[in-house]
């Protein structure tokens, strides 16, 4: 009798807690209650504001936001962002910071978490050396990075003081070079990141696989880049997509960088829309170069949403 | 066969087994300092010493008075050391016309950093409990918009929110601020909460409710003890995150509660006079400070937070 | 003759911790050993010493009459088979069993001869083009004995290969395994901490307890001479009845007075006066009825509870105050309540002493 009503009540609580089809009830009236701020967010902010600004990309908008029937214009506003200086530059470097800066952070990352793997006695000394910039504002790593680059009296003055009068290193004063100044900051704050969650990863693998390599006599270098890091897949795309958000959201680090220049050398798509909406009071065109930046990451997530939603067919059907 | 008995046996008569070890290798193998070895400790040490050379560089030039940074040596430790920069930091350099340093930006970035961390957590973690344990109809739909949340580019979103901040009263107010910290932290710090007490034995919450809990008793008497960990997790992602904060803080803030690192941006980029670049360096270490602490207080737990928030992927 | 493994005086310490204490090992070409014990009785330690996967803090390890003490895993000759199978996932069973081949430098016609061998031997063939992801638990493990096939080497060794499988596949393979060791007449050096394992496979077994060999034997000598407690008491599911008592001359005089023969017992070596000891009596070593009158010892209990088995049954009582457990065929009708004539003879027994553990 005792398990026969246990089992019943266990049921009824399996009903309830089981989303879909069920009566009307105070607990559920909570629970939205309790969430109203999430709702407002996830409908006001993410679905509403990216509708809203969408829409003013296709209005001469200038300060403040107009909806007049003269004021809509069509696609004119992206006529005009894809025939301007100042965003086809911007959209350039992204590539180009985002590549270089993406590449030589995995690259370094899983390097310095190869190395730290080695038994190293000071792990966490180290560990703690190559994370701690992260914990640091980007403004703050643009402005040292600004100082150390300054080509009076940083690094390049220092050197040749010492007596090396050729030594030239101030790549932020050339609009040529200002890019890799930001990709060398920028590598400097994140790297740690990324060593720390691979270095997790190396850790996660199975440790018969290396004891299973070693019997087969597979030199360690080969382990570590034919049979590890195709298993790390799950680290390396956690630290890969922390990587992209980092680079599409650039700013703090232009800002307090380079402002952008030389010239407009080192403009971002971040920073051209901020410009736009404030300074240059040009919201319909910002609010274009915005509706561009949303769409790389809407491609991507529909491409993820896709192969999951494919990978769970197969193992459905499987 | 015959051989192995009689040897086993005979040790165990009591012959000392040693006398079958033979001349040749034995015991550990000795370890001889590699080359490898040497090579991987050089590159250690040669990479914490690029992490740590910014450090380096900070803080000495903030000790040093103008005229020995015009000497041009930026890594030498000052000559003569004075904290007169990080005074000037603090209280008299100046933004514009202002000239009261970097306190009340600190001011300013304590009490955004708290009262928003305080809001964001408490939302976050009543998102993640209803999430797990609550789902109403469309709930699994709001937190995928909310996950998406966590990649829109913010420039996206940010003049809308101007405009609907303006529309209320709020823009460039302190509510105004802590707003869109909170609504910004949401996705992440909901992600983490939900995640943990998806983690959690459903049976835990079945009991509950067989008991007779209802949805706040079980979150205030059960699941909030439980998620102590998570949420110093949460509060030391949101801490670095908010005092960190520069593109928010500028835009929503205002005047009056402009954050430290906008502030301090300020003060490196005022064109007026000398650029006193000791001063720019004390103020830099001083906003700094902060998230550098819960760096190194927190240690392992600073580690745990990125991680979690990585797995927003 | 030379023996196959040859572990001498063997010690293996992780700082303070004694993990092995001065072992020896012998082992014959051709033999199948059993490293047996519970968990953290330095086993798989053992094995991993003699991979080459651990450092050794003393001692010595000859393989093939070759002192390898320092020798690289790879140049051991030695093939190992991981209880996680730890196959490279990314790479098809083909290149699994090839890597190593690979990575030495072996000719492709070679490693071809080989691979084809091995998948033919463990009837694969059909997988090679397969990751293991796409493979079932029981073919995965197949994949990873034959890459240590395709070693070409004498000795095998196995960690614990059958413990992540179920019970079905278990026995499957445990018969494949013995197979394998039918037809190859490789030495295989087996880690386990399951018995029936250890007592189906095994030429000998050594059964392990913190670090030290308790004993080292055949099955049937370790199932029925235990050397000491611990082993009688590790061995045997349900577990070996102990009767606590006193021996005194012939006699063993349990706790409550109850009184049993051990004049059919052979003592390893001569005892005298008298002295706590321990009697233990196998379940099926119990007989009932006209079989148990025919016994030294006999005597009337009262069945508590009864199990069947279904090819047999289990059968709870009590002899002198202490609870004894028997196996009877499943055709004996028994029931709780019930009282019925036991015995046996303690001849098949063993008696240890209570002071030391050892067989007496």
């Amino acid at each position: 009798m005792a398990q026969l009503a246990t089992a019943k009540e266990d049921g009824a609580v399996h009903a309830a807690s089981s989303p879909g089809r069920k009566p009307f009830r105070l607990s559920t009236l909570m629970s939205v209650l309790g969430t109203t701020p999430m709702i407002i967010t996830a409908v006001g902010v993410f679905v509403i504001c990216i509708i809203y600004s969408f829409v003013l990309s296709f209005t001469n908008s200038r300060i403040f936001p107009a909806f007049g029937a003269d004021n809509f214009v069509g696609l004119e506003q992206y006529d005009r962002l894809w025939s301007t200086g100042r965003w086809l530059i911007s959209v350039n470097n992204i590539w180009f910071f985002g590549l270089l800066s993406i590449v030589a952070n995995m690259t370094a990352g899983y390097l310095l978490a190869v190395f730290m793997d080695q038994r190293i006695k000071q792990e966490d000394l180290f560990r703690s050396i190559f994370l701690y910039p992260f914990a640091m504002s980007l403004v703050i790593t643009g402005l040292v990075w600004r100082w150390i680059l300054d080509p009076n009296y940083g690094i390049q003055a220092t050197v040749q003081g010492w007596g090396f009068e050729d030594f030239a290193f101030a790549p932020l004063v050339s609009s040529s070079t200002a890019i890799y100044g930001l990709v060398v900051a920028g590598i400097w704050n994140g790297v740690g990141v990324s060593m720390a969650i691979m270095l997790a990863g190396l850790r996660g693998i199975d440790g018969e696989i290396w004891k299973a390599a070693k019997i087969d006599g597979i030199p360690a270098w080969r382990t570590y880049l034919f049979i590890v890091l195709p298993m790390m897949r799950g680290a390396i795309l956690t630290a890969f997509i922390l990587q992209c958000v980092g680079v599409v959201r650039v700013y703090d680090l232009i800002v307090a960088m380079t402002q952008g220049g030389p010239g407009i050398s080192t403009q971002m798509p971040a920073v051209f829309v901020i410009q736009h909406i404030t300074d240059r009071s040009n919201v319909g065109l910002g609010m274009a170069a915005a509706t561009m930046m949303l769409l790389p990451v809407v491609v991507l997530l529909a491409l993820q949403a896709f192969a999951q939603w494919r990978a769970n067919r197969v193992k459905e059907s499987a | 066969m015959m051989t192995t008995e009689t040897l086993a046996a005979s040790s165990d008569a009591g012959i000392t087994p040693r006398s079958r070890v033979e001349d040749g290798p034995r015991g550990a193998k000795p370890r001889t300092l590699t080359l490898a070895r040497v090579g991987v400790y050089a590159f250690l040490v040669l990479a914490a010493l690029f992490f740590l050379m910014p450090l380096w560089v900070m803080v000495v030039t903030s000790l040093k008075a103008m005229p020995e940074i015009q000497l041009r040596n930026i890594f030498q430790f000052p000559q003569q050391i004075t904290f007169e920069p990080w005074l000037k930091a603090w209280d008299t350099a100046c933004t514009g016309r202002d000239c009261n340093g970097l306190k009340p930006g600190f001011l300013n970035s304590v009490k955004i950093t708290l009262v928003g961390t305080t809001i964001s957590i408490i939302i976050a973690a009543l998102n993640g409990y209803a999430l797990s344990f609550w789902r109403y109809k469309g709930a699994n739909i709001l937190f995928g918009l909310l996950v998406f949340g966590a990649f829109v580019p913010y420039q996206v979103v940010i003049y809308p929110l101007i405009i609907a901040l303006r529309e209320l009263g709020l823009f460039g107010t302190f509510p105004g601020i802590i707003i869109v910290h909170t609504i910004f932290g949401m996705p992440i710090l909901t992600l983490l909460f939900r995640n943990f007490f998806a983690s959690l034995p459903p049976e835990l919450f079945k009991a509950a409710r067989v008991d007779g809990a209802g949805f706040w008793q079980i979150f205030f008497q059960i699941m909030v003890p439980m998620a102590v960990p998570i949420t110093i997790v949460g509060v030391i992602l949101q801490v670095t995150g908010i005092w960190n904060d520069f593109l928010f803080g500028t835009v929503f803030a205002g005047r009056e509660n402009m954050p430290m690192t906008v502030q301090l941006n300020n003060i490196v980029n005022t064109t007026t006079g000398v650029r006193e670049y000791n001063v720019h360096m004390a103020a830099t270490i001083l906003t700094a400070a902060v998230p550098l602490a819960v760096y190194f207080i927190s240690g392992k737990w600073f580690v745990r937070g990125i991680a979690a928030g990585a797995v927003k992927g | 003759m030379q023996h196959s493994v040859s572990i001498r005086d063997l010690s293996l310490n992780f700082g303070n911790v004694k993990v092995l204490q001065h072992l020896d090992l012998d082992i014959a070409q051709g033999e199948f050993i059993v490293l047996l014990g519970p968990s953290g009785c330095g086993k798989s330690t053992l094995l991993n010493c003699v991979a080459g996967l651990l450092d050794v803090s003393d001692g010595q390890i000859f393989i093939g009459g070759k002192n390898v003490t320092w020798e690289e895993p790879k140049d051991r000759g030695i093939g190992m088979v991981f209880q996680s199978y730890a196959l490279y996932p990314q790479m098809t069973v083909e290149r699994n069993l090839s890597f190593g081949l690979r990575v030495a430098g072996m000719k492709k016609d070679e490693i071809a001869k080989r691979v084809n061998r091995a998948a033919e031997i463990l009837q694969i063939e059909p997988l090679l083009q397969r990751k293991p992801v796409e493979l079932s638990g029981g073919q995965r493990q197949r994949v990873a004995i034959g890459r240590a096939l395709v070693r070409d080497v004498d000795v095998f060794l196995f960690d614990e290969p059958l413990s992540n499988l179920d019970a079905k596949l278990r026995s499957d393979l445990r018969v494949e395994i013995k197979r394998l060791h039918q037809r190859l007449k490789n030495t295989m050096i087996y880690v386990t901490h399951d018995q029936i394992e250890a007592l189906t496979l095994a030429d000998r077994i050594a059964v392990m307890k913190n670090g030290v060999i308790q004993q080292l034997s055949d099955p049937h000598t370790i199932y029925n001479k235990p050397v000491n407690l611990y082993v009688a008491g590790f061995i045997g599911s349900p577990q070996m009845n102990m009767f606590e008592g006193t021996l005194s001359d012939s006699t063993f005089t349990a706790k409550d007075g109850t009184v049993i023969p051990v004049g059919t017992y052979e003592f390893a070596a001569p005892t005298s006066g008298s002295r706590q000891a321990v009697l233990g009596v196998r379940p099926e070593h119990i007989l009932l009825g006209d079989d148990a009158r025919a016994m030294p010892f006999n005597l009337e209990v009262e069945i508590e509870i009864v199990e069947p088995m279904g090819s047999d049954t289990l059968a709870w009582t009590k002899i002198a105050g202490q609870p004894v457990t028997f196996r009877c065929s499943s055709d004996v009708d028994i029931r709780s309540g019930q009282k019925i004539v036991i015995g046996f003879d303690p001849g098949r027994g063993s008696i240890f002493d209570s002071e030391t553990t050892n067989r007496l």
